[in-house]
C-alpha cells in the first residue's frame, strides 16, 4: 500500500451543505464489518442514497446525480467528520473519488485520517466558503484548481486564495513520503526512550515486576 | 514555569520532535479490537515487520460480537470473519487476545481499566474515539485511524502535534437523581459537538473529585462528542485505591514507587489553560438528548427548542432536521416522550455502578408493557460480579434481557438494534441518525433516567422516583 500523492488538480464541486456530518452519516457502522477496504464506494453516505431494499433514492442524493458525476471537492458544512474515528470514511469518500473538502472546520480524528489518505481537508473562511457553496449549487460547469505545492486553489474566476495546511502533511503528500517510514527513521531515539522510560505496563504478565 | 497535567504527560512521552513536524510521541498501551485493526495488521504483514511491543498491546473482540450465549456460533458470517481474523493477527503477532470467549473479555475502554493496565501518566491509544475514557485515571488517552494503529503496532509510537487546553471546572455538588452522565451532557450541551476541537479536556473541581472511578469515566468517555479528542481527570487517592491489587496493577515496592509517581500528576498552581469554562453542578438537572448529535440536549423538566427561536440560519436547518427525524414537536415536554427500547450499558454506562444504580430502581418493579429493556455488562467480569450481587435476577424479574458483554446497541452492528421509527433511550454516546439501527430514534440519558424511563415506556425524570437518593 504505498503511501498517498498529491500535486495538482482541476476538477469539479459537490455541494453538501450541512454542518456538523458525522461519520455514522459517512460510513454506517454496519460497513465497517469489512477486513479490508471492499465496498466502500457503496457505503459512502448510504443511508442518504439508498432504500432500505438497496435501490437508488428517487431523486437521487446529491453525489448520485448525473449532473455532479465525476466532481471530486465536496463542499461541506461545519464540523465535518466528527464521532467516530473510523478511517473507513475517507477511504470511502477516496474510493468515490473525492480529492479534497471545503469546511469552514473539521473534526479533529477525520481532519488527521483524511490527510493520512492523501484527501485535503480545506479549512476555508466563511465568506470564500459561501461563495464556492454557493457556486457548487448553480455553475455546475465551474472548476477549481488546488495546488498542494504553494497551498492554493484557485477559483473559478481566476482569483488564488492560500489554505492552511500544516508543512509536515504537505511535504509527505507532495512527495508521497510515508510517515510509518519516517517515525522508523527515529529507531535509535525510539530505544533510547524506551530504555530510559520502562514503565509500568505489561500487558503479557500480570503482577510482574518490571 | 507552572504546567498542567496534559502538558507534563505530554513532556515525558515526546521521543523526538522535529523543526515544523509534529512530534513522536511514545505509547505506553496500545488497545486493539476487532473491526479497526484487520487493516493494519495486513500493512504491517505487507511490511514484513512485527509489533514493536507485544507486552504493551492488548486486544479483545467488542463491537460487532453477539450478546447472545457464548455457545452459540456467530451468526453474521462478517462478524464472524472478523472476529477470526483479529484471533490469526494476535496469534501470528504475540499479541495478548481477550477474545471473545475468554473470562476477561469486553468492551475495550472497560477492560483497561479493571485489569489495571490504564494507569495515570499513561498514553493509551485505540481505534476507537472513546479511548477518551482511560483520560479518567489521569491519562493522555485518544482515539487513532487505523493507519495510525498500524504505526503503533509498528513502533510503539504516533506522530501528535500537542493538543490545546480546555479546563472544564465543575464545582458544586450533584443533587439526587443527577449523575455523571447528565454533567457531560450538559456541557456538550453548552459547548456544541465541535466546542472542543484541538483541545484536550481537563475535568477539575468539587464535583468531579467527588466522582468515583467509574462515573469519572462515563464523563471522560464523551469528551469526544464535545469536540476534544482526550479529556482527564488527575488521579487522587480515589484513582489509587481502584488501581490497588487489579491483576496488572505495580505490585509491591513496584506499586510504592508508581504512587509516589502518580502524585505529581497534577496541574501546577497557576498553570494556564487554553480555554476554560465553569459549571455548577447545584444547577444540574437530568438531562436527555433530543436531537441528533449529542450536543443537541436538555434539562430534563426542558422543552423541545422551536427553530424559529434560532438565528443562525444553519443551525434551524439543522434542528428543523433532527427534530423531523426524531418527529418530535418543538414546545412539547421531553418527559413523557415514549421509547420502545431502553438500552443500559455501552463503555459510557455499563459499568457495576450503573447497573446498580438501574437494579435499584428495577428491584420488584416490572417494566413497561410494550417496552424491550436490553441490560449488557460491559465486559465479562462486570456480568460475574452483577450476577453475584443478583442483579441479573432482578432485571429479568422485571422483565429486562440480561445480555453478555459487548458493544451491542450502543453501535448496533451486532444485530442488537432499533427498527426504522423505533425510539430508545440509551445510555450510550451517540445519537445520530441510524446510529442505533437504521431510521432508529436515540435519546441519550444516564442510567438512573433510563431507568426510570423503563417503569412507564415514557420518558421519566428519575429525581421523582420514590426514596430517590444518590
Amino acid at each position: 500500500m504505498a503511501a498517498p500523492k498529491v500535486g495538482t488538480f482541476t476538477t469539479g464541486l459537490v455541494p453538501l451543505p450541512a454542518e456538523n456530518v458525522d461519520t455514522d452519516q459517512i460510513v454506517p457502522a454496519r460497513y465497517l464489518k469489512v477486513i479490508d477496504k471492499a465496498g466502500l464506494a457503496d457505503a459512502l453516505f448510504h443511508d442518504w442514497r439508498f432504500e432500505a431494499d438497496g435501490s437508488k433514492k428517487s431523486p437521487p442524493f446529491v453525489i448520485d446525480e448525473p449532473r455532479y458525476a465525476g466532481h471530486g471537492i465536496l463542499v461541506a458544512g461545519d464540523n465535518f467528520g466528527g464521532g467516530s474515528s473510523r478511517e473507513h470514511a475517507p477511504w470511502a469518500l477516496g474510493a468515490f473519488g473525492i480529492k479534497a473538502i471545503l469546511a469552514t472546520s473539521f473534526a479533529d480524528i477525520f481532519k488527521s485520517n483524511a490527510l493520512k489518505n492523501g484527501i485535503l481537508p480545506i479549512v476555508l473562511r466563511a465568506d470564500l466558503h459561501g461563495t464556492l457553496m454557493q457556486i457548487a449549487k448553480d455553475d455546475l460547469a465551474a472548476t477549481v484548481t488546488i495546488e498542494l505545492a504553494t497551498a492554493t486553489l484557485t477559483t473559478p474566476d481566476g482569483a488564488a486564495h492560500a489554505f492552511p495546511i500544516d508543512a509536515f502533511s504537505q511535504k509527505m503528500l507532495l512527495d508521497g513520503l510515508d510517515e510509518l517510514d519516517y517515525i522508523r527513521t527515529q529507531g535509535e531515539k525510539i530505544l533510547a526512550h524506551e530504555t530510559s522510560h520502562p514503565g509500568t505496563i505489561n500487558t503479557l504478565q500480570p503482577n510482574a515486576p518490571r | 514555569m507552572p504546567k498542567t497535567i496534559i502538558e507534563k504527560i505530554w513532556n515525558e512521552h515526546v521521543v523526538d520532535q522535529q523543526e515544523g513536524a509534529p512530534a513522536i510521541l511514545a505509547i505506553d498501551l496500545h488497545l486493539v479490537h476487532e473491526v479497526t485493526s484487520p487493516q493494519a495488521f495486513t500493512g504491517l504483514r505487507a511490511r514484513g515487520l512485527k509489533v514493536r511491543r507485544p507486552d504493551r498491546t492488548v486486544a479483545t473482540a467488542d463491537h460487532s460480537i453477539p450478546t447472545t450465549p457464548r455457545n452459540l456460533p456467530i451468526a453474521d458470517e462478517m462478524a464472524a470473519a472478523q472476529v477470526k481474523q483479529l484471533e490469526a493477527n494476535c496469534a501470528e503477532f504475540g499479541v495478548p487476545l481477550h477474545g471473545w470467549e475468554s473470562p476477561n473479555q469486553g468492551i475495550v475502554h472497560v477492560i483497561g481499566p479493571e485489569l489495571g493496565l490504564t494507569q495515570p501518566g499513561a498514553t493509551i491509544v485505540c481505534g476507537d474515539s472513546h479511548t477518551a475514557t482511560h483520560g479518567a485515571f489521569g491519562a493522555l488517552a485518544f482515539g487513532i485511524g487505523t493507519s495510525e494503529v498500524e504505526m503503533v503496532l509498528a513502533t510503539q509510537c504516533l506522530l501528535q502535534r500537542k493538543p490545546k487546553t480546555y479546563l472544564v471546572r465543575v464545582d458544586g455538588t450533584l443533587r439526587p437523581g443527577v449523575s455523571a452522565k447528565d454533567i457531560i451532557l450538559a456541557l456538550i450541551a453548552r459547548i456544541g459537538v465541535g466546542g472542543g476541537t484541538g483541545h484536550v479536556f481537563e475535568y477539575a473541581g468539587s464535583a468531579i473529585r467527588d466522582l468515583s472511578m467509574e462515573e469519572r469515566m462515563t464523563i471522560c468517555n464523551m469528551s469526544i462528542e464535545g469536540g476534544a479528542r482526550a479529556g482527564l481527570v488527575a488521579p487522587d487517592e480515589t484513582t489509587f485505591a481502584y488501581l490497588k491489587g487489579r491483576p496488572h496493577a505495580p505490585q509491591g515496592a513496584d506499586w510504592e514507587a508508581a504512587v509516589a509517581r502518580w502524585r505529581t500528576l497534577t496541574s501546577d498552581e497557576g498553570a494556564t489553560y487554553d480555554k476554560e469554562i465553569v459549571i455548577n453542578a447545584d444547577t444540574l438537572e437530568p438531562m436527555v438528548t433530543y436531537g441528533t448529535n449529542p450536543g443537541m440536549g436538555l434539562p430534563i423538566s426542558g422543552t423541545i427548542p422551536n427553530p424559529a427561536d434560532e438565528s443562525d440560519p444553519a443551525a434551524a436547518r439543522a434542528l428543523t432536521r433532527a427534530l423531523e427525524y426524531m418527529d418530535l414537536r418543538a414546545g412539547d415536554s421531553i418527559i413523557g416522550r415514549p421509547v420502545n427500547t431502553v438500552f443500559i450499558g455501552s463503555c459510557t454506562n455499563g459499568r457495576i455502578s450503573d447497573l446498580r444504580l438501574a437494579a435499584n430502581v428495577l428491584k420488584g418493579q416490572t417494566i413497561a408493557k410494550g417496552v424491550r429493556v436490553m441490560v449488557v455488562p460491559g465486559s465479562a467480569d462486570v456480568k460475574r460480579q452483577a450476577e453475584r450481587e443478583g442483579l441479573d435476577k432482578i432485571f429479568r424479574d422485571a422483565g429486562a434481557d440480561w445480555r453478555e458483554a459487548g458493544c451491542s446497541m450502543c453501535i448496533a452492528m451486532n444485530g442488537d438494534q432499533l427498527a426504522p421509527g423505533e425510539y430508545a433511550i440509551s445510555t450510550s454516546n451517540r445519537n445520530f441518525e441510524g446510529r442505533q439501527g437504521k431510521g432508529g430514534r436515540t435519546f441519550l440519558a444516564s442510567p438512573l433516567t433510563a431507568a426510570a424511563t423503563a417503569l412507564t415506556g415514557v420518558i421519566a425524570d428519575p429525581r421523582t422516583l420514590p426514596g430517590m437518593s444518590r
